[in-house]
């Protein structure tokens, strides 16, 4: 018998050495595969392990991090909420959705450069993300919310505030209400609670400030002049169809930088017309439109600013079915963005020098390394600096000048340059119009460009309604960085 | 050195794994080491210890070293569960601690075990009415689709197939020492086929036919195969006639294709344990998700497994179950996933190393009783083993089969003592000096 019982443990022996085989089957030799499967929700739970590191304001006050949860998890709290809900975005592991600079930042906030690093000391990989220092400006940032909140406007407080430096492109504020509290994004999806940018997304028509374009392209082109003269009757034909000035004023002859002083509407579609829409085009696409700017952030929440056939179709760049007079007067189917207008006039102030826009500076691992720097950047050389010199005189007017359209927006001590808007929306007769201000300061070595929207307003013009909120956003950015 | 001497050394490395599990899974847990690890560990060892100091005064020439590796496989089994939850990791200290009992009462009842013989029949009656007991409405116990447990209101639920897998083999073990010859001497060749006398080999067939009648009656499909294994295990260390167990394989392949393919939830776990990726069958109730999960879980573990305590047993959130009887059935999943490939070899080769010890005392055996006894119960245990980790890694179809000292259950913890104990008993007997 015991010859049979060895034998035994001999099958033993071979039984658990099948057992051992396939569990290195599953541990060792198919380990990728498994790991892979689409069934398999193991690598979705552990991102949930992953220690995601913080978003940072300028004064590095903490706009976003990592609380533990059950189960060696993490999950991510905001503790500035609505404030800065629309540019930091959210980050919902479980879901694998996110939004804002929470996606743009994923990887960085992941810790994928720094590989692996454990907590526990253990053999595991507990990773800790890398901290992201954002660009942003928490008291500007503040003000501006707080200023669109309660601007006067019809219904409920829509509107949007982008102020960037200048000579960097760092985005200083990105305000836009509604907002939505991110530390619960579920409840968006309503008019008064929504994730929608409208810094980054919303297509306005920008009023008169796009004339400042207009203006830069008629004198960086060499076909006017400050002081060139045109004919500032009203009304005038444009592409067949009539237009006027506001109340149908009539100017008579009037130099350039007063047309911009007091934004005489056919003025400006003529010098458009006379300047061509081939250079118009060339000036614009200096200035980024058509395209998405080229910002940390996710380019499904970024849109082009360009103008719009009657259909809703954009046009190709140059088309020839752009009425390329209204658009010079900032009508003809344009949809702006306002961080499109802030990038006009940052451009403006850097003596024609746009620079690339950031909302983030760097990144620093858990053992505090810098592992990425975002250095400022220039996107185009819109115009010559003797360019940028005289329309930042033509701006200055805007707000000096007791009969400018922008003397609200006055800093008082500081000179700013600026350009106001009022946009007609809605049909016609409603009287609903959409204030804008665009402008930088301080006008000898600017620092900081705003732009200033509120959506809808009844009858409300750009100097007296969006000008304050300039005011009180620039003074804040210029009292906090001196 | 003397075999208690090296018994007692040997419950070191056990205790040092009970401190060290509990210390680590309270440090995971609250960051700190706190007393109540410290007095775990304590209290184990002191158990351990005073076991081993029964087991010095009664059975003073049993095998030093399969004490120890049960304790160390019962300790690793309470931290794998304190981690997992502790209410229950209190729950099984108390079914280790009544299992500690038994064993000295089996040690000391059955001091003279060849008594048994004398009782088989109705060791074996009472064993069959004890794997009907589940079947039985009004105390009867479904888990999974299986009859497992008999549970009595207000008092406990046990699985009785774990303690009748003992009271089969010992009639087994006896029926087939006293027939064993007549077995090799009286076979019949019928169609080439070696073949026991029916005369001599009917009873054990009647009765191991009524036990898989039973089990499948109760769809307990793990412990059919556990018992059907033990069956030809001790049939061939009897009459060591390969052909035995070659004709018995050949039954049992036509047995198993045909409730494979008659029966749905055997077929469903067919099913599962083929094709456990396939989508539909994934989500399915009664599907393979079980399965796909445990080779997920293994396939997190690697090399040498995510930690201890750093698996994920849950969805977070929700807090549903990634792995479904984590504590039960899976744990071997849990383990590989925690401690890798090496973990769970060395959790494999302490099972191994206990089952070479048991069969040694089968051979150091002098009687032919003790030695089928020996082999049976160690048979019984090593395929208990198999038919479970074989089920979580896919080797076989997934059962709901116990994985004998760290699986969390009562019943199992408890009659593997038992099993034990008789062990130490032959042991005992065999390693006396004449």
């Amino acid at each position: 018998m015991n010859a049979s019982i060895v034998r035994m443990f001999g099958l033993f022996a071979v039984l658990f050495a099948l057992l051992l085989g396939w569990t290195t089957r599953w541990t060792v030799i198919d380990a990728k595969s498994l790991r892979d499967n689409p069934l398999n929700k193991r690598t979705l739970v552990d991102e949930l392990r992953i220690k995601r590191g913080r978003i940072l304001a300028d004064d590095n006050s903490v706009l976003a991090r990592s609380v533990p949860a059950r189960d060696n998890t993490w999950s991510r709290t905001y503790p500035t909420g609505q404030l800065f809900a629309q540019p930091i975005g959210y980050s919902i592991a479980l879901l694998g959705s996110s939004a804002g600079l929470e996606r743009s930042r994923g990887d960085e906030l992941r810790g994928l450069q720094t590989g692996l690093s454990s907590i526990f000391g253990q053999l595991s990989s507990r990773r800790v993300g890398d901290d992201v220092y954002s660009t942003l400006d928490p008291n500007a940032q503040r003000v501006a919310m707080q200023q669109l909140a309660s601007a006067p406007q019809l219904g409920s407080p829509q509107g949007s505030v982008v102020a960037l430096d200048v000579k960097t492109g760092a985005v200083k504020v990105m305000a836009s209400l509604p907002s939505y509290d991110d530390n619960n994004p579920h409840a968006a999806g309503t008019p008064t609670v929504t994730t929608y940018n409208r810094a980054t997304q919303a297509g306005y028509p920008p009023g008169s400030t796009f004339k400042v374009v207009t203006d830069v392209a008629a004198i960086d082109s060499g076909k006017f002049t400050p002081d060139s003269t045109i004919n500032g009757n009203s009304p005038v034909t444009i592409s067949g169809v009539p237009l006027s000035n506001d109340n149908n004023a009539s100017y008579g002859p009037i130099s350039l930088t007063d047309a911009l002083t007091q934004s005489v509407n056919t003025v400006w579609a003529q010098v458009a017309e006379q300047v061509g829409r081939p250079t118009m085009t060339t000036y614009m696409q200096r200035f980024g439109f058509y395209s998405k700017p080229p910002l940390d952030y996710p380019p499904d929440e970024l849109n082009a600013s360009r103008p719009f056939s009657p259909h809703g179709k954009p046009y190709p760049p140059g088309s020839s079915n752009e009425d390329i007079g209204r658009i010079g007067m900032g009508q003809g189917g344009l949809q702006v963005t306002p961080l499109q207008m802030a990038m006009v006039a940052a451009a403006v102030a850097n003596g024609g020098k746009l620079m690339v826009p950031h909302l983030t500076d760097k990144a620093v691992d858990q053992d505090g390394r810098t592992v990425e720097t975002i250095n400022p950047k220039v996107m185009s050389q819109v115009m010559k600096p003797s360019t940028a010199q005289q329309v930042t005189q033509m701006m200055t007017n805007v707000i000096k000048d007791p009969q400018g359209t922008g003397t609200a927006a006055a800093l008082g001590g500081i000179d700013a340059a600026g350009k106001t808007g009022t946009a007609q929306v809605g049909i016609q007769g409603s009287n609903l119009t959409q204030p804008w201000f665009i402008g930088f300061a301080p006008a000898t070595n600017p620092r900081y460009a705003v732009a200033v929207t509120i959506d809808r307003t009844q009858g409300e013009f750009g100097g007296p309604t969006a000008g304050p909120i300039f005011k009180a956003v620039m003074q804040t950015l210029l009292q906090g960085h001196q | 050195m003397r075999a208690r001497n090296r018994e007692l050394l040997a419950l070191i490395p056990a205790s040092l794994l009970v401190t060290a599990g509990f210390a680590g899974v309270f440090i995971q847990r609250s960051n700190s080491l706190s007393n109540v690890s410290l007095t775990y560990g304590a209290i184990f060892l002191g158990l351990c210890v005073g076991a081993h100091f029964f087991i010095r005064m009664t059975l003073p020439h049993a095998d030093p070293y399969m004490f120890p590796l049960v304790a160390v496989l019962a300790s690793f089994g309470i931290v794998m569960i304190y981690r997992i939850s502790s209410t229950f990791a209190r729950q099984q200290a108390q079914w280790f601690v009544l299992g500690l009992i038994l064993f000295v009462a089996t040690i000391i009842v059955f001091r003279d075990y060849r008594k048994l013989e004398r009782y088989r029949y109705t060791i074996v009656f009472v064993s069959l009415g004890l794997l009907l007991l589940p079947r039985v409405p009004g105390i009867g116990d479904q888990v999974n689709g299986a009859y497992l447990g008999v549970h009595i209101p207000g008092v406990f639920v046990f699985q009785p197939t774990e303690f009748a897998k003992i009271g089969l083999v010992i009639f087994l073990a006896s029926y087939l020492r006293d027939t064993r010859q007549l077995l090799v001497v009286g076979a019949r060749r019928i169609l080439g086929v070696t073949l026991p006398p029916i005369k001599h080999f009917g009873p054990v067939v009647v009765i191991w036919g009524l036990a898989m009648l039973i089990l499948v009656l109760l769809h307990d499909i793990g412990s059919s195969l556990m018992f059907y294994g033990a069956l030809l295990s001790v049939l061939y260390v009897a009459t060591g006639r390969l052909s035995f167990v070659v004709v018995g394989m050949l039954a049992f392949a036509l047995g198993a294709w045909y409730l494979g393919t008659h029966i749905a939830h055997v077929h469903d776990r067919v099913d599962a344990w083929l094709h456990p990726l396939n989508p539909t069958l994934y989500n399915k109730f009664g599907g393979s998700y079980q399965v796909a999960n445990s080779i997920f879980a293994q396939a997190a573990g690697g090399m040498f497994g995510q930690g201890f305590g750093q698996a994920t047993l849950t969805f977070p959130g929700s807090g549903a179950p990634l792995l479904p009887a984590p504590k039960t059935d899976m744990i071997y999943a849990v383990v590989t996933d925690e401690l890798g490939l090496f973990g769970a070899a060395a959790l494999l080769l302490t099972y191994l190393l206990l089952v070479a010890r048991g069969f040694k005392t089968a051979i150091l055996a002098r009687d032919s009783f003790s030695k089928l006894l020996a082999a049976g119960l160690t048979s019984v245990f090593g395929l208990q083993v198999f038919v479970i980790v074989g089920g979580v890694t896919r080797v076989i179809p997934l059962t709901g089969v116990t994985l004998p000292f760290v699986s969390y259950g009562g019943s199992s913890i408890i009659a593997n003592f038992v099993l034990i104990a008789l062990l130490l008993l032959v042991s005992d007997r065999a390693r006396r000096p004449v």
